[in-house]
């Protein structure tokens, strides 16, 4: 099979509608997950005796079995359960939840990492519990996470090329219809590839430096 | 009160005389200072597992009063503190500070923190070993976070006083600066500046200097001198700076293995103690 840039030319336009549903499935997905996986984190430090196992559970069960099988239950088992999203929507979903139980390990390794010192001067100086968490500890906590955070961010973006097998027309997905359709897969999937490292590349770097700008203080 | 019982003595039974001590024992180390006691230890014991850090002790300290404790490391000195700032809880007993319930605890009973416990927290401050600054805020910040968010005090008055306190401590040209900005002994002074925002009755300080270079050391020191000899604040200052502690304290109190072996004015401590164990105490401790 012989490169026909005609053709690689021609599908660059469907290419780059799938990359932009990566995108978007990806900022939505974090903005979840980093939601999600600091009130995973939080939860499970406060020891609340009933709810903290459950999340400790679900952090578990979700990095325990694999993405690929999370999306498929959601997408094909719930609905008849009576639980039903589109494509696009289940896919950000899973992703954003699988992911979140990671970001409760980061989150909850920066929390650890903050001394205990500075709970005891907030005790010692009766800040109230919400004041200690958000003034105190959390922008301590996050500051040594963040680096980590855009890691999986960027693991996310590769990640959710998965949810082309439920359906989310992604820029993987969009490679392989182009690619079924013409019999012609060398164009699309190394285009495909090539985006995906036009992106994730320049990523990587502003991570590395974001991550000296916010190596920890102590 | 004694004089009205003695003028209606002649129909009533004898006022029995302060409880004699059974011959053979110990007498117990009086740690006491009468009803005028701002802050009173009841029983209170502290267990690590099998190791009994406090063994029901019974200290009080009076309002006003600048005590020093001095003993070896382990010998629950540090506990007192940490349980009057309620980072610890007591495994049994009863503490009370300025009259109010701060622990009451039954031996295996499980404590949570109150109300009561957090209203009466409030008129303690603390000074750490470790400083403990909140490193993200500026000293000023440090200084303003608790008189506004938990006395609700107005953001501009809570500066001005601020102001006032860095200027205390010698540092009104730091108010801008992070901690990481700032040495040892000035983090030191921004602490203490930051535990008095909070007007307590009582301030404990947890080897304050300990931490320091020694040349930094004196900079603090003048600062709780200051405060020792300008204030009627209560002062709790477990210390290993004998020198300072004989100098500042009205009572200085030496805890070995639990408990209290002696307590006295400074002079006696130091120049006259009545306990052996005080006295090998001082003499390892003073020798270098």
């Amino acid at each position: 099979m012989i490169w026909d840039n005609h053709f690689a030319i021609s599908v660059i336009p469907l290419l780059l509608q799938g990359l932009w549903v990566t995108i978007e499935i990806t900022l939505l997905g974090t903005l979840i997950a980093a939601v999600l996986g600091l009130v995973f984190a939080v939860l499970r430090r406060l020891a609340i005796p009933v709810l903290s196992h459950l999340v400790a559970f679900l952090v578990v069960f979700v990095r325990g079995t694999p993405l690929l099988v999370q999306a498929y239950c959601a997408f094909f088992v719930l609905p008849a359960y009576g639980i039903s999203f589109d494509a696009f929507t289940t896919g950000a979903v899973v992703i954003g939840i699988n992911y979140s139980a990671y970001m409760a390990e980061v989150y909850r390794s920066g929390i650890q990492g903050v001394p205990a010192g500075q709970w005891e001067a907030a005790t010692a100086l009766s800040l109230p519990g919400v004041r200690t968490w958000g003034r105190i500890i959390l922008p301590q906590a996050l500051r040594t996470v963040v680096p980590m955070l855009g890691n999986y961010l960027i693991q996310m973006f590769k990640d959710s090329a998965v949810l082309s097998a439920i359906t989310v027309v992604e820029l993987m997905a969009a490679a392989q219809a182009i690619g079924s359709a013409s019999f012609r897969y060398l164009e699309p999937l190394t285009l495909a590839a090539g985006l995906f490292l036009a992106i994730s590349y320049p990523a990587s770097r502003l991570i590395n430096r974001l991550e000296r700008r916010y190596a920890p203080q102590h | 009160m004694r004089p009205s019982i003695e003028s209606t003595h002649v129909s009533s039974p004898p006022v029995p005389q302060d409880t004699v001590v059974a011959p053979g024992l110990a007498a117990p180390v009086s740690t006491g200072v009468g009803a005028d006691a701002i802050i009173r230890f009841q029983g209170v014991s502290k267990n690590w597992g099998s190791n009994h850090v406090l063994k029901a002790l019974n200290f009080d300290v009076a309002a006003g009063e600048k005590v020093s404790i001095i003993g070896p490391s382990g010998s629950g000195k540090t506990t007192i503190l940490r349980i009057l700032m309620t980072l610890e809880t007591p495994s049994e007993g009863l503490v009370t500070v300025d009259g109010d319930v701060l622990w009451s605890v039954n031996a295996g009973e499980k404590v949570r923190e109150t109300r009561q416990l957090r209203e009466t927290r409030r008129k303690i401050g603390m000074v750490f070993q470790q400083f403990n600054l909140f490193p993200h805020m500026t000293a000023l910040e440090n200084i303003i976070e608790a008189p506004v968010h938990v006395l609700g005090m107005n953001r501009a008055e809570a500066q001005e006083r601020a102001a006032d306190l860095l200027k205390l401590v010698g540092l009104a040209k730091h108010m801008n600066h992070t901690p990481p900005q700032m040495s040892g002994g000035q983090q030191q002074r921004v602490a203490i500046a930051r535990a008095l925002a909070m007007r307590p009755k009582v301030l404990l300080f947890d080897e304050p200097t300990s931490a320091l270079d020694p040349e930094l050391i004196g900079d603090v020191l003048n600062v709780i001198r200051n405060l020792a000899h300008t204030t009627d604040m209560t002062m709790l200052m477990v210390t290993h700076e004998m020198r300072f502690a004989e100098e500042i304290s009205d009572r200085v109190v030496m805890f070995d293995n639990g408990g209290a072996v002696e307590s006295g004015p400074p002079a006696q401590i130091f120049k006259n103690p009545q306990q052996e164990r005080t006295r090998t105490f001082l003499r390892a401790v003073l020798q270098h």
